[in-house]
């Protein structure tokens, strides 16, 4: 159920449910700290479409969970290079995109995408993060100076270090919209989102209705 | 649109907002007053949860909220959190 695969940036690792069924599904994850509150979810769903006759695949991004590629190297073209190489490398006929993964996601790829995210939103959070944090800590931050540092030299947010271009792309980027992907607000799923918890949590329920939408929608 | 519209749309997503951070019943929040604590009776939320919180209340009624003015009076309780978001909608 780990696949290693040959991407762009070296051998990394996949999730995967492959029995070389016809439908196919790219599931890329969510970024960050909501990468860990979402992976069991995220995997949960997988198994949910593998037992309704589907295959999908969840490959690690560059620089995050098992992949050895440095984080503070990649920028949002060599995530979305890896998203577009382990599509065709695993012959993806869907994508699932989960949160900011719909930054991430093909063009050409039908499918959906779950509470998406624009980077710009996500590096908000994270800085805003990170000056809640300090002040706690008794340590006055700026937003605009960290964002500022972060494009000239790099920044460490939430446990992560982001290179300068990431940060730059990331506070640059919105969120295209994409006629062949659906979005699946978190209304539709009911229940909290599970990204927002501070600590990482697990609701099958949730896991169930994402899963459900995309086999009913793949299968009619 | 009149004020109390404005007011009540406030207060609906707000109220959405905090249902999906918190993990809370929509009947448990709709119960919640301007008296009802927020994050001081709620420990576990750390920096990077209230970080969500205010980035979502941002993105779905369309405000800016600066750092400085996130401030622990503000989301002490409720109707705190509530005139915050009304004041920032003018």
């Amino acid at each position: 159920m780990i696949a290693a695969w040959p991407s762009p940036v070296g051998e990394e690792y996949a999730l995967a449910f492959d029995k070389s069924r016809p439908h196919r599904v790219l599931v890329l994850p969510a970024w960050f700290d909501e990468a860990s509150k979402l992976r069991h979810f995220t995997a949960e769903v997988m198994r949910r479409l593998n037992g309704a006759g589907i295959d999908s695949f969840l490959p690690d991004l560059p620089g995050c969970n098992e992949s050895l590629a440095p984080l503070a190297e990649q920028t949002l073209d060599t995530w979305r290079a890896e998203a577009a190489e382990a599509a065709w490398y695993f012959s993806a006929t869907h994508v699932l995109a989960i949160r900011a993964g719909a930054m991430l996601a093909p063009d050409a790829l039908p499918g959906w995408r779950y509470a998406p995210v624009a980077a710009t939103s996500q590096l908000r959070s994270l800085l805003r993060a990170r000056v809640l944090a300090a002040r706690e800590a008794g340590r006055d931050e700026d937003r605009d100076a960290l964002l500022a540092e972060g494009r000239q030299h790099g920044l460490e947010l939430a446990g992560y270090r982001l290179g300068a271009a990431m940060i730059s792309d990331l506070a640059e980027t919105d969120l295209a919209s994409c006629t062949k992907q659906r979005d699946i607000a978190q209304g539709d799923i009911g229940g909290a989102g599970l990204w927002l918890r501070a600590e990482p949590d697990y609701d099958p329920k949730q896991a169930d209705a994402l899963a459900a939408i995309v086999a009913m929608e793949l299968l009619a | 649109m009149s004020g109390h519209a404005i007011t009540g749309h406030a207060d609906r997503v707000l109220r959405q907002v905090l249902q999906d951070v918190l993990g809370l019943s929509a009947e448990r929040v709709a119960a919640f007053t301007s008296e009802t604590g927020l994050f001081g009776d709620l420990p576990e939320l750390d920096s990077m949860a209230v970080a969500g919180l205010l980035t979502e209340v941002e993105d779905r009624l369309g405000i800016v909220i600066d750092d400085d003015e996130v401030d622990g009076e503000m989301l002490e309780t409720y109707g705190a959190l509530l005139a915050f978001v009304q004041g920032k909608r003018g």
